[in-house]
């Protein structure tokens, strides 16, 4: 079962086991990682569930679609280069251990 | 009395409803400390999950699961007590107590309402066919999920957002999909004649038959199964039909316990019922809309969830009142619509080019005021039409219209 590690904005760290095809936001509120809104549901709606990515796991990610970079101009806390929404990053083995920063805020 | 021994220092919030209201109440009071005591009531089996799934992804993919807000153990930590498939029968104001299927008495010093609305049916046709769906519940979607493997062509009785969610879903799956609206167009009751416009050509384009217009009248039911519907007078073999023809609010328990309803438990803008001891939030109330002060109730996510944060101001005696712009979404295969503030039929309607000829906005003004944006693939619109909405600032038609501007240049 691949592993996400969450930094969370208080700076502990939160390593937390999902399964493959699952979405980075759906193990975060399985998890009860508040700092994690998701208000649409994962439909890359609300940009509520940001994260930035730990740059070294970046290029291991598929590509943000249209839609998702349109809603990345909207987050709340600042747009980094390697902001994504988590709903869209979906696990597999090769993602195991990737790291991903909560910001501050969502809303 | 069962559960009735609360600590002294404790004044118990009894919160009654699965959905997004209800999981938004208890969220809220977590963040405000106030975690302890209290006791959340559901009538499903399931704790609070997310519903906007249900007609898209989660039908189109066997393995997906439902999406908790929480789990088990963020609400055991937090000290809430949950009452799974154990529905509330009955309100006592006076002794301030919730009465639940089982037999439990939860006392309250607090009571919050969150019981949302009910799909609704078509009246004269039997309760339990085999092969007829309200979808409302993870139980009527793991239903219509198994029913949409084996039949063979799904009808959607209803043009609207969740009747047009689940035909472009089961279209995704290689069913043939049949969508029958009564009125004259798609989404009457949602989004201008523009957008329902390009919503019924995309369809069409991609091979769903969508008829609008229609009189959906006797039907003709076999064993435990409809057989057929008459549409204009023509009786037609049914599969599989969905019913997406608007929603009730949930307000019985409520009705029975003396407080005002009227198309919904009638709530002020802090959302206080006519006992002031009892809160509603959420698709089940009727609220005075903040501009106009005309009464509205809203079936959505953005309301159950910003409702159940003014509520939790209330609770926490630092009352916030309920103003937020109103805000929706609807996704269609494709098609990916996002309305921003309440459309009016008094509404001057413009048009705003997007990047592509399937991405447009449609911007409506009231007495020269942007009143309301309805985005069709532009999120970026839809988002920056929110914060213009929420900050009043209003920007003139031409202004707005220009797309060689990007819309959030005028926030």
């Amino acid at each position: 079962m691949p592993d996400v590690v969450f930094q969370l904005p208080d700076g502990r760290e939160q390593r937390v086991s999902g399964q493959p095809g699952e979405s980075v936001m759906q193990i975060a509120t399985a998890a009860g990682i508040t700092g994690i809104v998701a208000e649409c549901g994962g439909s890359a709606m609300c940009a509520t569930c940001h994260v930035y990515v730990d740059p070294q796991w970046l290029g291991r990610l598929s590509p943000p679609l249209a839609n998702e970079l349109e809603m990345l101009e909207c987050t709340a806390a600042e747009r980094l280069p390697n902001s994504r929404l988590s709903c869209q990053i979906k696990l597999s083995d090769v993602l195991d251990g990737i790291a991903v920063r909560i910001p501050d805020r969502q809303q | 009395m069962s559960e009735a021994d609360f600590g002294a220092d404790t004044a118990p919030i009894v919160i009654v409803g699965g959905g997004h209201a209800a999981a938004q109440v208890c969220a809220g009071l977590v963040t405000a400390g106030r975690g302890a005591g209290v006791h959340l009531v559901c009538e499903e089996p399931e704790l609070p999950y997310q519903r906007p799934p249900l007609s898209k992804a989660f039908l189109k993919q066997p393995q997906e699961a439902l999406q908790h807000h929480r789990p088990e153990s963020w609400f055991a930590d937090a000290g809430i007590t949950v009452h799974l498939a154990d529905p509330a029968v009955a309100i006592d104001r006076v002794e301030r107590s919730v009465r639940l299927q089982s037999g439990k008495h939860l006392c309250y010093d607090r009571l919050v309402l969150a019981t949302g609305a009910r799909g609704r049916r078509l009246s004269h046709l039997p309760d339990g066919l085999q092969n007829v769906v309200v979808l409302r519940s993870a139980a009527d979607a793991v239903r219509l999920r198994e029913l949409l493997a084996h039949e063979g062509h799904l009808t959607v009785v209803g043009g609207g957002f969740i009747g047009l969610e689940v035909a472009a879903s089961a279209l995704a799956l290689g069913r043939t999909v049949d969508v029958l609206e009564s009125a004259p167009r798609l989404l009457m009751r949602s989004v201008s004649p523009e957008v329902a416009d390009h919503v019924l050509q995309t369809h069409r384009a991609n091979g769903m038959v969508v008829r609008v217009g229609v009189a959906v009248g006797g039907f003709r039911i076999g064993a435990d199964r409809l057989e057929t519907l008459t549409v204009d007078g023509v009786e037609t073999p049914v599969d599989l039909l969905v019913l997406g023809i608007g929603a009730v609010p949930e307000h019985a328990l409520a009705s029975a316990a003396g407080l005002q309803c009227d198309n919904g438990i009638v709530v002020d803008e802090f959302m206080q019922t006519s006992d002031p001891a009892v809160l509603a939030i959420g698709d089940c109330t009727n609220f005075p809309e903040p501009t106009t002060g005309h009464r509205l109730r809203l079936e959505s996510v953005q309301n159950a969830n910003d409702q159940a944060k003014a509520a939790v101001a209330t609770l926490c005696a630092a009352p916030q009142p309920y103003r937020a712009v109103p805000w929706f979404w609807s996704e269609q295969g494709s098609l990916r619509l996002q309305m921003a503030g309440l459309g009016s039929h008094d509404a001057t309607r413009f048009r705003r080019k997007g990047s592509s000829d399937a991405s447009f906005s449609v911007l409506h003004y009231v007495a020269g005021r942007l009143a309301s944006v309805e985005s069709v693939n532009a999120p970026l619109d839809h988002m920056a039409a929110r914060k213009l909405l929420e900050t009043g600032r209003n920007v003139a038609p031409e202004i707005a219209c220009e797309s060689s501007v990007p819309l959030k240049a005028h926030v």
